[in-house]
């Protein structure tokens, strides 16, 4: 089933993408990157064109999801359509594929729990709308 | 051919100005002109500089330089967010020194008193990577915010020292009748108050605000008939970085302020030692500090020491943000570049009154659009 990319995140700004895809796999509990068939650059989140060598052949690879934790803020203040969320942890995580994702921590860690260079792991999450992301959770 | 900055002019920052923004443009231009052998007519080419999104007006460019009276010349928009107004100059800088124009008026502005604040919580949603970074409910003091966590973690920054930028900036307010928030505080304050995206309080932010500025900037020939207290561009460095976090690989400095940064100083021939008086777009008290450390005025890591040393008041080894900063006067987005630079030329004219550096010759502005997106570091000499 084809799933819009419109449907990713708690609240979406791009629908129309050459890695609509994405959503499939996610919808499957696959997180995938796309991997440049020419260098062999790896790409997260996923690129359908590589600009070091203008190439558009490009694979899907999945991710483990297997993270630590780079960075993290926790915000008490949120754009339009993320109140009700409030407070929630932004962090940064970098994959054991060397690539980084953002995404929130999951809401069952506690907040002292948190600390740089913790393990995590990066997984789909279905949101009560519909909707469809990934998170970062305890490891 | 070097090319002079000529005049300068800010109208005060502040939030629902009560005016509209060709009058608050006006007001800018009007000082900027102040006591130079200069009229608007002779003025070849404008640029005018904003951040859209706070707009109402579409192309404003056309409808400020019809109430400046600067048609027919051309006039063009400069957009990088925070850092339009230096991008206009360096815009200018090249019209000059190519010899397409010999006189041009750089305005910048923003009301953001404009739109209301359910429209800046959207807006303010969109300022990262829409398509994978936005949906996860982000704004800009939490991406500076992370870089604070990063920082500290990495170097052990500390909360207090972030505090102390505000401090100094609060100080310095007391005597800058322009700036928004014009009051000390202390450290113990800031630590106390409500916490906006951890570590990161609301004392370590700046606030939106109304306000505009104008940089007149001439040839070498032109510059001198027009005044006698020239202020020279001595060098002038822009660069940018990727708007994706996950793209980024330094998460304690602004790579974008180090390359622009190493492009002026080359370019103006001095080093960090040589700068007598700086700007800094100290929009979270975290950029302050990267800014130090970014710029040479410290090791990567010691910025922090170097805050608690109060080595960046007047009088210690390199004074910063002496009219209290973004932090103090508020950040009318398309405005801020230019009252940096109003800042600095007025010191190098020895004209900065109670916060005025003795002696100084070499001015330097840091001026960053987004978090660390576009870097500008430009070099100023009298």
């Amino acid at each position: 089933m084809f799933v819009s990319f419109g449907k990713f995140g708690k609240i979406g700004y791009v629908s129309e993408t050459k890695v609509a895809d994405f959503m499939k796999y996610l919808g499957q509990g696959k997180i995938m990157a796309t991997r440049c068939s020419k260098c062999g650059k790896l790409y997260f989140p996923p690129r359908a064109d590589c600009p070091d060598d203008l190439s558009t052949d490009m694979t899907w690879q999945p991710l483990s999801g297997k993270c630590k934790l780079l960075t993290y803020t926790t915000a008490h203040f949120a754009p339009t359509g993320f109140q009700d969320d409030l407070p929630y942890t932004i962090a940064l995580a970098e994959c054991e594929e060397g690539v980084k994702v953002y995404a929130l921590l999951s809401k069952d860690i506690n907040g002292k729990e948190i600390h740089i260079g913790m393990d995590l792991q990066l997984a789909p999450l279905r949101l009560s709308n519909g909707r469809i992301t990934y998170e970062l959770k305890k490891a | 051919m070097n090319v002079a900055i000529v005049g300068v002019g800010q109208t005060p920052f502040s939030r629902n100005c009560g005016i509209s923004i060709r009058e608050l443009c006006f007001d800018a231009f009007r000082e900027a002109l102040e006591d130079l052998n200069l009229t608007p007519k002779e003025i070849d080419a404008s640029i005018v500089c904003s951040a859209p999104e706070y707009d109402k007006q579409r192309s404003p460019a056309g409808l400020i330089s019809e109430y400046l009276g600067l048609n027919p010349q051309p006039t063009f928009y400069a957009e990088s967010i925070c850092s339009s107004s230096s991008t206009g100059v360096k815009v200018g800088y090249s019209f000059i020194k190519s010899g397409l124009h010999d006189i041009v008026a750089v305005i910048g502005f923003q009301k953001m008193s404009e739109i209301s604040s359910a429209e800046v919580q959207e807006r303010m949603g969109r300022g990262a990577d829409i398509q994978w970074e936005s949906p996860f409910g982000t704004m800009m003091p939490a991406g500076y915010a992370m870089y604070a966590r990063a920082h500290m973690q990495k170097y052990g920054t500390t909360e207090e020292q972030l505090a102390k930028v505000k401090v100094k900036s609060g100080k310095y307010s007391l005597v800058n009748p322009l700036a928004m928030f014009r009051r000390a505080v202390t450290v113990d304050e800031c630590l106390k108050a409500r916490v906006i995206a951890s570590p990161l309080k609301m004392f370590d932010c700046c606030a939106n605000a109304d306000g505009a500025s104008c940089v007149i900037m001439a040839s070498e020939e032109k510059a001198k008939k027009i005044t006698d207290t020239p202020v020279w561009v001595a060098g002038i460095g822009a660069a940018s970085d990727t708007l994706s976090t996950t793209s980024r690989t330094n998460l304690t400095g602004l790579d974008c302020a180090i390359e622009a940064g190493n492009q002026a100083y080359k370019m103006a021939h001095i080093e960090p030692k040589d700068v007598d008086v700086a700007e800094v777009h100290d929009c979270f008290t975290i950029a302050e500090i990267m800014a130090y450390e970014n710029l040479g005025f410290c090791k990567p890591g010691e910025g922090g020491k170097l805050i608690e040393e109060s080595q960046t008041y007047i009088g210690g080894k390199i004074p910063v943000n002496v009219d209290g900063g973004l932090l103090s006067k508020g950040h009318p987005i398309g405005a801020t570049g230019g009252s940096q630079i109003r800042t600095i030329v007025l010191q190098l004219q020895g004209r900065a009154g109670k916060t005025q550096v003795d002696g100084a010759e070499v001015g330097l502005v840091h001026n960053i659009g987004g978090i660390g997106l576009y870097g500008n570091v430009t070099i100023f000499k009298r």
